[in-house]
C-alpha cells in the first residue's frame, strides 16, 4: 500500500513553514486545496452549489447573521464547550491529557455547530424542506434537531446497517419529527446514504437544502462545514492559554469525513510548535483490509463531489469499509486534511477497533465520562502518544462526541445482552 | 473526428431524429453486452450509449443503479467495457459509441491511458456525469486529442451564460437533462420542453439530444419532433432487469430480441415524423 503516489506533495506548496503559511486562503476561488476538493458534481447541482456559494459568501461578511450564530451556539448549544484535565488518565497515560468538550453540547456532539449555521443559510435562503445523510446519527439528529426549531421539513438519509446499529439516534430523530429513511443499496452505510442524499437534492433542488454533515462534499461545503466547525480550535486555544499559560504540545482527534478534526486544527495550523494528529478508524487493522482508513491506506480520487483520499480498488470502485464506529465509517475524508497530510502538517494514522475499544472503558473508568466511539479513537491514538510525549507535556483530545448512542454496540462487541 | 459530428449531418439531411439507447455495460452479464448491442443497432439505434459501472452511481435512479450493482457482481471495469466497444467494433465501423460513467474509474486508470485506449477500440464520446466544465478541462484536453467528443450535460437548471460556455467546450452533441431528478424519473412535459431547447439552440450550435423521463414511444415521438436525438435508458435497462437473463444465459437470445422490437417502435415513431 505505499505507494510514492500517495505521498505526492503539491509542488506550489512544497516549501511551506507552517508558522507563516496562510492557510485561511485556502480553499481557492475554485473551492480547492492544493490538488484537492473542488465542485465534482452533475450539471443539474451546479446552479444549486453556486447559490449556496454566495450566499455563503454573503454570510462570512453578514455581522447580523454572524451574531446570530454566536448567539444561537451560545444559548441553545450551551457554547464555549468545557476544556477538561482528565486527572486520573493523565497518570494512567504518562502526558498530561485534556478533553475538549464537544459531547457536551446539546444534542451531545460538535455535528450541532454546524447544523445550526447550516439552517441559518437554509432559512435566509427561502428553503423549505431539509434534508441530510447520517452514519452514527449524531449529524441527523442534530439536523432534525435545527429543523424542528426552524418548523421545516426534514428528511434523513441512513443507511440500513447504520439504523440497525445506532437505534436510540433512529428514535430521536423520528421524536424530533424528522422522517428516516433506511437506505439499501450498496454497502448500507454512510457512503450510500450520501449517494441517496444527492439524488433527492437533485430531484428536489429548488426548494431543498442539504446539510452535509462532514468537511466533504462539493464546494464550498469543505470550507463552509470547515468554518462552523472552527470555533472548537478557538475555544480551546484561548482555554489552553487561560489554564495552563501554554498552547498544547499535541492535539488529537478522530477522523471520519473530518468535521471535528478540522473545527479543533484549524486555529492551531500556525501554531508550528503544536504537533496535530488524526486518528483513523483501523477497523480490524490496515493490514487486514478490513478498516476505514483511506489517509492511511487510500489514494487520491474523486467521489462525492470533491477530490481526495479514497479507499478504492484497482478499477476505480469505492471499497466496502469496516470500522465499530458507524461515524467513521466512510470510505473518503474531507479535502482538506488530505492537503494538510500530503503538506506534512497534520499526522493520521489509523486506530483499530479494538484499541479504540480499551480507550472508550479507560474513559469511562478513569473519568466518568461516555465517550462516543467515534472519539475513543482520538483517546487511543492519544495513549499510543503519551510516552513519546511524556508526563510533562499536554495532549489535547477533542472528545467529539457522547457515547451514550453506542452502548449497545459495546454490548453487543463484548457479548453481553442486554 | 469521431463519427458523431457525421451522424447528425447525416440524420439532419434526412430530417430524422437519431436514436439513442443507454445500457449499463456488462448488464445482465459482461458476455451478453457486445450482442445486445448489435440487437439495439438492428431494432433501429443510431448510437449507443454504454454505462461504466460505478460503486456509488449518484446520479442515477434505482433502475440503473440496480444494473450497475448486477454489473459489479461480475466486477465489470473500465478495462473490460473498453474491450466491449472493441469487440462491437469487429462488425460495426459505423454506428457512434460513447461511454456515459462518473471519473473515479477513468481516474484510477489514468486520464491519458484511457484516452488512449478508448481510442484504440474505436469509442467516439465520453460524458462524465460529475466532471462539470469547471473540472473537465484536462480530460476533455486528452480525449480531443485522440478524436474523441467530450460530451455535456446541460439541466433545467442551466442558465443561459453556462449554457453558452458549455457549448464552447463540448463537441459531438449536448445531452440535456430533461427533469431535475436521477435517471428513471418520469413526468415529462413536452410543451415546456419544446420551449426549452429552443432557448438551449439559440445559445448552442450543437445538437441537442434529450434524455431522462422517455420511456415509449409516445413520449419519444413527442421528443423527437423538438430534439436531434432522444435517449433511452431506464425504460431498457428495467426491460433487462425484468427478464429471466438475469439468472439464466439460456434466455440471452430471448432478451436480445427483446430489446430489438422495443427499438424498433421507437425507431417507427420517430420516423413519423418526417412522414407528416
Amino acid at each position: 500500500m505505499d505507494n510514492p503516489e500517495n505521498r505526492k506533495i503539491n509542488p506550489t506548496i512544497a516549501a511551506f513553514d507552517a508558522a507563516t503559511f496562510n492557510f485561511a486562503q485556502y480553499p481557492d476561488e475554485h473551492g480547492r486545496f492544493g490538488e484537492f476538493g473542488g465542485k465534482y458534481v452533475a450539471e443539474t447541482l451546479m446552479e444549486a452549489i453556486q447559490e449556496l456559494q454566495d450566499a455563503y459568501a454573503k454570510f462570512r461578511n453578514d455581522p447580523e447573521l454572524i451574531r446570530e450564530f454566536e448567539t444561537d451556539l451560545r444559548d441553545y448549544v450551551g457554547r464555549p464547550s468545557a476544556m477538561y484535565y482528565a486527572a486520573r488518565m493523565s497518570e494512567a497515560y504518562g502526558a498530561q491529557i485534556w478533553l475538549k468538550r464537544e459531547d457536551l453540547n446539546h444534542t451531545g456532539a460538535h455535528k450541532i455547530n454546524n447544523a445550526i449555521g447550516q439552517a441559518l443559510l437554509a432559512k435566509r435562503l427561502g428553503k423549505t424542506r431539509i434534508i441530510a445523510e447520517t452514519g452514527a446519527g449524531q449529524h441527523g439528529v442534530a439536523t432534525a434537531t435545527v429543523a424542528a426549531r426552524l418548523g421545516l421539513e426534514c428528511v434523513v438519509y441512513m443507511g440500513s446497517e447504520d439504523v440497525a446499529r445506532q437505534q436510540p439516534n433512529v428514535f430521536r430523530m423520528k421524536l424530533l419529527g424528522a422522517k428516516v429513511v433506511p437506505v439499501e443499496s450498496g454497502t448500507r452505510t454512510l457512503k450510500d446514504a450520501l449517494n441517496e442524499a444527492m439524488r433527492d437534492w437533485v430531484t428536489n433542488v429548488d426548494n431543498t437544502f442539504y446539510i452535509i454533515g462532514t468537511v466533504a462534499g462539493p464546494h464550498p461545503y469543505p470550507q463552509m462545514v470547515r468554518d462552523f466547525q472552527s470555533v472548537i480550535g478557538k475555544e480551546a486555544r484561548a482555554q489552553m492559554l487561560e489554564k495552563t499559560g501554554r498552547l498544547p504540545d499535541a492535539i488529537v482527534a478522530c477522523v471520519g469525513g473530518g468535521s471535528n478534526a478540522i473545527g479543533i486544527f484549524h486555529a492551531f495550523l500556525n501554531d508550528k510548535d503544536v504537533a496535530l494528529y488524526g486518528a483513523e478508524a483501523g477497523g480490524d487493522g490496515v493490514a487486514t483490509g478490513r478498516h476505514a482508513a483511506p489517509l492511511t491506506a487510500g489514494r487520491p480520487g474523486v467521489l462525492h463531489g470533491n477530490r481526495t483520499y479514497l479507499m478504492e480498488d484497482e478499477n476505480g470502485q469505492i471499497i466496502g469499509t469496516h470500522s465499530i464506529s458507524a461515524g467513521l465509517d466512510y470510505p473518503g475524508v474531507g479535502p482538506e486534511h488530505s492537503w494538510l497530510k500530503d503538506l506534512g502538517r497534520v499526522t493520521y494514522d489509523a486506530i483499530t477497533d479494538a484499541e479504540a475499544m480499551s480507550a472508550f472503558h479507560d474513559v469511562m473508568r478513569y473519568e466518568g465520562i461516555i465517550p462516543a466511539l467515534e472519539s475513543a479513537h482520538a483517546v487511543a491514538y492519544a495513549k499510543k502518544l503519551a510516552p513519546q510525549y511524556g508526563k510533562d507535556k499536554i495532549i489535547l483530545v477533542n472528545l467529539s462526541g457522547r457515547g451514550d448512542k453506542d452502548i449497545n454496540t459495546v454490548a453487543k462487541m463484548e457479548g453481553i445482552n442486554l | 473526428m469521431s463519427r458523431i459530428s457525421p451522424l447528425f449531418e447525416q440524420l439532419r439531411q434526412q430530417n430524422r431524429t437519431a436514436l439513442i439507447p443507454y445500457i449499463t455495460a456488462g448488464d445482465p452479464h459482461p458476455d451478453a453486452t457486445v450482442g445486445i448491442m448489435h440487437a439495439l443497432v438492428e431494432g433501429g439505434a443510431d448510437m449507443i450509449e454504454l454505462g461504466v459501472p460505478f460503486s456509488d452511481p449518484m446520479a442515477d435512479g434505482p433502475v440503473i443503479a440496480a444494473a450497475h450493482e448486477r454489473a459489479l457482481a461480475h466486477h465489470v471495469g473500465l478495462i473490460h467495457v473498453l474491450d466491449m466497444v472493441k469487440s462491437f467494433r469487429e462488425t460495426n465501423l459505423k454506428t457512434p459509441v460513447i461511454l456515459m460513467g462518473y471519473q473515479n474509474p477513468i481516474e484510477a486508470m489514468g486520464t491519458d491511458r484511457f484516452a488512449e485506449l478508448a481510442q484504440a477500440a474505436g469509442l467516439d464520446g465520453v460524458l462524465t456525469v460529475d466532471l462539470p466544465p469547471e473540472e473537465a478541462e484536462p480530460a476533455s484536453k486528452a480525449y480531443r486529442a485522440v478524436g474523441i467528443d467530450p460530451i455535456f450535460l446541460i439541466a433545467p437548471t442551466t442558465h443561459a451564460e453556462r449554457v453558452r460556455h458549455i457549448a464552447k467546450v463540448a463537441s459531438g452533441f449536448i445531452y440535456y437533462v430533461s427533469l431535475k431528478g436521477v435517471t428513471g424519473a418520469s413526468n415529462l412535459d413536452t410543451d415546456a420542453l419544446a420551449s426549452r431547447l429552443q432557448e438551449i439552440r439559440s445559445d448552442c450550435g450543437l445538437p441537442v439530444g434529450v434524455g431522462f423521463g422517455i420511456r415509449n414511444a409516445e413520449t419519444a415521438a413527442a421528443v423527437g419532433k423538438v430534439a436531434d436525438a432522444v435517449i433511452i435508458g431506464s425504460a431498457l435497462v428495467q426491460l433487462i432487469a425484468d427478464s429471466a437473463a438475469v439468472t439464466n444465459t439460456d434466455n440471452w437470445a430471448t432478451l436480445r430480441q427483446k430489446l430489438q422490437d422495443f427499438m424498433a417502435q421507437i425507431r417507427i415513431a420517430l420516423d413519423k415524423k418526417t412522414q407528416n
